[in-house]
């Protein structure tokens, strides 16, 4: 078993510091991912700066941005939500986007549809300023780790 | 602009008007009506799993979404506003630490309003794919393209 990942696990589980974990996944840590706690589920924020712009003229969020940023919140929810000993293997990934992303802050939170023992499909929701007006809506499904 | 110099334009330009592609160092190596072909040099911003030694699939994305961008814009042959409407990633295997990811992606159905497309993504083997992907984009020539300026001779 991955001593960081356990590490991580407890620091975010005990004293709600999500940085261990978000430490773990170097890319996560490149666009600049913070995670915390709202009504007890885990919760993506991608804090905007001007390098995840992808249409300047907009100006508009790059479409992959939003997409790496949502499975990413998937995969950091599988992470907190279940006892994983590895990080799950991403298998496929599905998105729909409904607005253009503006240059503001994107929040994303995920529901565990099912999880069984070995396949988890999670589905993703991103917004901006208005939790009822979604940006993306996505699915994805990962492999888990059996238990040692 | 002629059709060929407008593909010059957006191979040679795509990272400057686009700026997280710049930001991740992202290239378009060969590009016609065809489809465009992109790359994506390796750094270790990539990872997803360092115990494993894993790309994050998220880039994978990133790479599929613009690649597939250029590709639809080069069949549309001039400067034009697209929006991914949806896209689906079926990442077949690991991409692995060290090695730079490439891109093949193609746009095989192009109408009004809305182009489709398709690509593939690889490491060191076109042959042994990392991950594939469809897509589908919806044309806005009304709106601003952040080429549009550039064509024109503004920028």
């Amino acid at each position: 078993m991955s001593n960081s990942l356990l590490d991580a696990r407890r620091a975010a589980r005990e004293q709600q510091d999500y940085e261990p974990l978000v430490r773990l996944v170097p890319y996560a840590r490149f666009l600049g991912v913070q995670v915390s706690m709202a009504d007890g589920q885990p919760r993506s924020r991608l804090p905007y700066k001007p390098s995840l712009i992808g249409n300047r003229a907009l100006p508009a969020l790059h479409g992959g941005v939003t997409a790496a940023f949502m499975e990413n919140a998937a995969l950091l929810h599988l992470l907190l939500q279940l006892d994983q000993d590895r990080i799950p293997k991403s298998i496929d990934f599905s998105i729909d986007y409904l607005l253009s992303g503006r240059a503001e802050d994107c929040h994303a939170a995920c529901e565990v549809s099912r999880a069984g023992s070995r396949i988890a499909n999670v589905m993703i929701r991103c917004w901006q300023s208005d939790p009822a007006r979604p940006i993306a809506l996505a699915r994805a499904h990962f492999l888990l780790s059996a238990p040692e | 602009m002629t059709e060929t110099d407008f593909h010059k334009l957006l191979m040679q330009r795509f990272a400057e008007f686009t700026p997280h592609v710049a930001e991740c160092g992202m290239r378009i190596v060969a590009l016609d009506r065809d489809g465009a072909d992109a790359e994506l040099p390796y750094r270790d911003d990539w990872l997803g799993d360092i115990e494993r030694g894993v790309i994050h699939t998220g880039i994978v994305t990133t790479l599929v979404d613009s690649a597939c961008g250029a590709a639809v814009l080069a069949a549309i042959g001039h400067i034009e506003a697209i929006a991914t409407i949806d896209l689906r990633m079926d990442y077949l295997r690991a991409s692995r630490r060290g090695l730079s990811l490439q891109c093949r992606a193609e746009c095989h159905r192009l109408t009004d309003q809305v182009a489709f497309a398709r690509a593939q993504v690889w490491q060191d083997d076109p042959a042994v794919p990392v991950a594939t992907a469809v897509g589908a984009f919806m044309r806005s020539p009304a709106k601003r393209s952040q080429f549009k300026s550039a064509a024109e001779g503004k920028a």
